[in-house]
């Protein structure tokens, strides 16, 4: 049976079938990425709108009038511990201490609820004094590209705790440690994007 | 949303429906509630007898756990073509019914559709046509075929690649509901503001266009991943990136395209979506909004979206004319590179779309410039396929037909876009029936003959029989001679000034354009036609069409499995060694082994993907309607059905060695050589 | 090859070929000591009023925000040039040329048309940007 043939170059025998099944690679990581990339996207729409509608304030309230910067330096500093006490979890995680990522993660999930808690608090605030989402276009796009962070963040949270609960049932399977790295990922990402709506919107836009 | 839309009733009525009432059923006896009304019957009857037919039959245990909960590629690849040959009917009969008001509203003659009715058609017309045909119709193709030429077992993301079809699968029944259950949009495909904006459009259309995309897109987005990784991590051992075919680079260059395109899609209608639910003022007239930036974002989205619709024909192009010359194909390398530039490049040139809405020179210039350069790395490739079948031994079958046909048509239609892309001609020809006639140049031109090429091209190969070629060819001649007759007469009546998305004229110096439209569009109808009969009659001889697995000696990998491939694709994971993996293994004497297999790993069917579709749909339509208390429960139905999906940790099957040896064995010993080509 | 009895290797993160690149405590410790600096200015720069000039501050506040953005990325995210083959890198860096692109052009395309409307009606939608 001729199912090798021979290179005609080096006259070494070619095969043109692998006779065990190849390793998988799993892909979950890679694909994760190139979602946070489209994410990326999504979000550079939005702050394209704070370029463009930074100071359209209708005649209504300002930047510099509604943004609470003390407020802002809590809850940056709330994400950016988060980042880290997560990146704690992923370090016990590789030690196999199932004890210490759990224990990382609850304050990583604990923190970041805080953190949406205080924005939710910040917005209802903004709506009561008539600085809602409708009252002028850079008020909307505001709470948009804010509220959108936020809406990441809580299913961030939702999804910390359903991992939460595989881990404690099922432990460190392979699934459960791809699923955390890609939460991890998902996490450091948001604490970025914070990066550019802390600098852009709340510091730059109490400025204009 | 406006307190005014909500209907006057009691509160409990407006709480548990929403806006939904009895005026939203086209109950009434109005010219246009008749046109729906005779409409519904007809695809009440129709769905009706095939429903019944699949009860008799007793096929629904077969539908569910062999078609609709099936992670296999080949299988969704198949449903997406039948999603797009279904919608490509709607869309089409949308066009009828414009070309046949065209012809004869003339004066006092207001032809059979008022303006607000008409308008749906051409918003309807195009959205379906773009968003539910031709993107179905390639991601199929696609799905199907890509894995096969890599050499895999399937995609990266099985799961993700069902539940993707579903997404698609429920905005396209959204789109189709707004036909009998209220009105459909009526601001044109792109859904521009301020008609868009809910002052102006304050009935459910413009949200039913809305979530109907919207729902779809979020299917591409996951589908451009799964292909993403699934070239990258998942190609047959020795197989480079410039080792393979080159319908595998348009799938990754394509996927990349989705990847960064669609999210500005998402985002444009994330923000309109608000304004109309939340009252924000994004693109208002006032309270410091500014309609330019929906316009912006959306073509920043809709310009790469059109070389999403092509380059996957490209590749398709590329493989037909290389294996019906019986040559490799030319200029590989070039080919590659041409086609990442127009990927970059159409990032580049979205403002053409609206040169007149007071960019200034500067800005027109610019865009002006990268508009004529993207042109460039198109030429390299239409050179590259002339010159594969210089010196070649072209067999005109009929995917060759139709390659021919694109390379004509669509070489005329680049040049009008050219033409268009002088800033200062597309002030008279922007929103021009020149337009109309230019795009869809190269879009029937482009696409529609690439994905007619590929059906024709690889039927084969999915069905185990050939295509009938008699009706094959002529469904082509139709299609080539239909569309000159159609679209000829707009490129005329553009370049006299004529308007698009006019329902009556006034001029009747026009009128015999039209009719010749009118007549162009006949005959494309009995290309259709002609298709459809082709699938039937095909069916009817597939013993007498029959074909082993390679009926045309391919040179991809596709053709190196049976027809149709079994579940696993290849019974061993093949090694590549050259570019044109299979003609390589047929010249080395490659004889296909029929023993010693392995188990092979394949992942279970599940529901999760059709469940999370259905509820995705069902919260879209609350969300249309108001329906508050239906949307908030089916949005958390998707959470916690995502959420209990992720507690099944036993997702793959195997295939046992019994099983594999049964089948290898049973296709039959063929060896390497040409099962007949067709000619 | 059931879940269970890989789950060894798993957490240890050796059983795939191409796999992201591990942190440790030190690149987390760095990572958020160069962040939270990177934080404390910018703040420290409007509250304190540093900056008599809108310009300036805001190019200032701008570039130290793309800092600490790469300082994410390599000390949190773990990116470099050899995680997944380099498709990690490679990604990243077309998101970012998209972006610079995408959104430069997007706001020298409004800004023109703006510019370009009849004066009365520039107060009401947007203001003159950057430069004041």
């Amino acid at each position: 049976m001729n199912t090798t043939a021979v290179d005609i170059a080096s006259n070494q025998p070619r095969e043109y079938f692998c006779r065990t099944e190849p390793q998988a690679h799993n892909g979950s990581l890679l694909g994760f990425w190139f979602y946070l990339m489209n994410d990326c996207f999504i979000f550079s729409a939005l702050f394209a709108c704070v370029a463009v509608f930074g100071t359209s304030f209708a005649g209504g309230p300002t930047a510099a009038e509604v943004l609470d910067l003390n407020g802002l330096a809590v809850n940056t500093a709330l994400l950016l511990v988060s980042s880290v006490t997560f990146g704690f979890a992923m370090l016990a995680m590789a030690r196999q201490d199932k004890r210490g990522t759990l224990t990382w993660l609850a304050v990583s999930g604990v923190l970041a609820a805080v953190f949406v808690g205080l924005e939710i608090h910040e917005f209802v605030g903004m709506i009561a004094e008539g600085a809602g989402p409708e009252r002028s276009a850079f008020l909307s796009t505001f709470f948009t590209l804010v509220g959108t962070h936020g809406l990441h963040v809580t299913l961030g949270v939702l999804w910390l705790i359903v991992l939460f609960t595989q881990v404690v049932r099922f432990g460190f399977t392979e699934a459960n440690v791809r699923r955390l790295r890609c939460l991890s990922m998902f996490w450091h990402f948001l604490d970025l994007v914070w990066v550019g709506v802390f600098s852009y919107v709340y510091l730059i836009g109490v400025l204009r | 949303m406006l307190p005014e839309t909500m209907p006057h009733r009691s509160a409990i009525l407006n709480d548990i429906f929403g806006r939904l009432q009895a005026s939203s059923f086209p109950l009434g006896s109005d010219g246009e509630d008749r046109i729906v009304q005779i409409t519904f019957l007809v695809v009440a009857l129709i769905g009706l007898a095939i429903l019944g037919w699949v009860t008799k039959k007793k096929k629904w245990g077969y539908l569910w756990n062999e078609w609709f909960t099936s992670v296999d590629h080949k299988k969704i690849g198949i449903m997406y073509m039948i999603l797009a040959t279904v919608m490509l009917l709607r869309g089409f009969s949308d066009a009828i019914m414009m070309r046949s008001q065209q012809a004869i509203a003339f004066g006092s003659n207001m032809g059979y559709l008022p303006p607000h009715h008409y308008d749906q058609i051409f918003t309807a017309h195009g959205t379906i046509m773009i968003f539910f045909v031709a993107m179905s119709y390639i991601v199929g193709l696609m799905n199907y075929a890509m894995p096969l030429q890599i050499g895999s077992r399937d995609v990266a993301f099985p799961f993700l690649n069902n539940m993707s079809f579903w997404f698609t699968f429920g905005g396209m029944v959204l789109i189709m509901l707004s036909l009998f259950v209220g009105t459909f949009s009526t601001a044109g495909w792109m859904g521009y503001p301020p008609v868009s904006e809910i002052q102006q459009s304050p009935g459910t259309g413009i949200d039913y266009w809305i979530w109907g995309v919207q729902i779809a897109g979020i299917g591409t987005i996951l589908t451009a991943i799964n292909f993403l990784v699934t070239i990258i991590k998942m190609r047959a051992p020795g197989m480079t990136f410039m080792k393979m075919p080159m319908f595998t680079w348009t799938t990754f260059c394509t996927a990349g395209l989705m990847l960064a395109a669609f999210p500005f899609l998402t985002a444009s209608l994330l923000l309109l979506t608000l304004d109309r639910y939340l009252g924000t003022h994004f693109f208002t007239t006032g309270m410091g909004g500014n309609l330019m930036m929906y316009i912006n974002l959306f073509w920043v989205w809709g310009h790469p979206e059109v070389y999403i619709l092509v380059i996957p024909l490209y590749g398709v192009y590329s493989e037909i004319v290389a294996t019906f010359s019986k040559k490799p194909l030319f200029g590989y390398a070039s080919m590659v590179y041409a086609t990442v530039a127009i990927m970059i490049l159409s990032y580049l040139v979205w403002l053409h779309h609206f040169f007149t809405m007071g960019s200034g020179p500067s800005v027109n210039s610019f865009f002006s410039m990268t508009t004529m350069l993207i042109s460039i790395p198109t030429g390299v490739k239409i050179f590259n396929w002339l010159f594969t079948m210089y010196r070649g031994r072209v067999q005109m079958t009929v995917p060759m037909l139709w390659t021919l046909g694109f390379i004509f048509t669509f070489s005329i239609g680049g040049l009008t876009g050219v033409m268009l892309s002088v800033a200062p001609a597309d002030m008279l020809l922007h929103n021009s029936l020149f337009l109309v006639a230019h795009f869809h140049n190269v879009i029937i031109g482009g696409v529609v003959f690439g994905i007619f090429a590929a059906i024709n091209y690889w039927y084969p190969k999915a069905f185990g029989y050939r295509l009938n070629e008699f009706w094959g060819k002529l469904c082509f001649w139709c299609w080539q001679i239909g569309f000159w007759v159609a679209f000829g007469p707009l490129y005329v009546l553009g370049l006299m000034g004529v308007t698009r998305r006019l329902s009556h004229f006034d001029d009747p110096s026009l009128q015999i354009w039209f009719v010749i439209a009118a007549i162009g569009a006949f005959i494309i109808f009995i290309g259709i036609l002609a298709f459809i009969v082709q699938l039937v009659v095909s069916y009817m001889h597939r013993e007498e069409l029959a074909c082993g697995n390679d009926p045309y000696d391919g040179r991809t990998l596709e053709w190196a499995t049976s027809s149709p491939p079994p579940a696993y694709n290849f019974a061993f994971v093949p090694k590549v060694h050259d570019r044109d993996a299979w003609t390589d293994m047929k010249e080395h004497g490659y004889e296909r082994p029929l023993d010693g297999f392995n188990p092979i790993h394949m992942p279970k069917n599940t529901a999760s993907g059709l469940v999370i579709g259905v509820l995705t749909c069902v919260c879209g339509f609350a969300l249309i309607w108001y329906i508050w208390w239906l949307a908030a429960l089916t949005f958390l139905g998707v959470i916690v059905t995502a959420i209990y999906h992720s507690f099944n940790y036993e997702r793959e099957g195997h295939v046992s060695v019994d099983e594999v040896r049964q089948f290898e064995q049973k296709t039959g010993n063929w060896k390497s050589d040409v099962q007949g080509a067709a000619a | 090859m059931s879940q269970s009895s890989s789950s060894h290797n798993a957490a240890a993160g050796h059983g795939d070929g191409m796999q992201a690149h591990q942190g440790s405590l030190r690149s987390y410790l760095t990572g958020f000591v160069l962040a939270a600096i990177l934080t404390i200015i910018p703040f420290w720069l409007v509250m304190g009023h540093a900056f008599s000039s809108t310009k300036v501050a805001t190019f200032v506040i701008l570039a130290l925000a793309v800092v600490q953005i790469f300082v994410h990325v390599i000390y949190f995210l773990h990116l470099d040039f050899r995680s997944e083959g380099g498709w990690n890198l490679m990604a990243f860096v077309f998101t970012a040329v998209m972006l610079v692109v995408v959104l430069g052009a997007s706001v020298w395309v409004m800004f023109t048309e703006n510019a370009l409307m009849m004066p009365a009606q520039m107060n009401s939608t947007m203001s003159v940007p950057i430069s004041r």
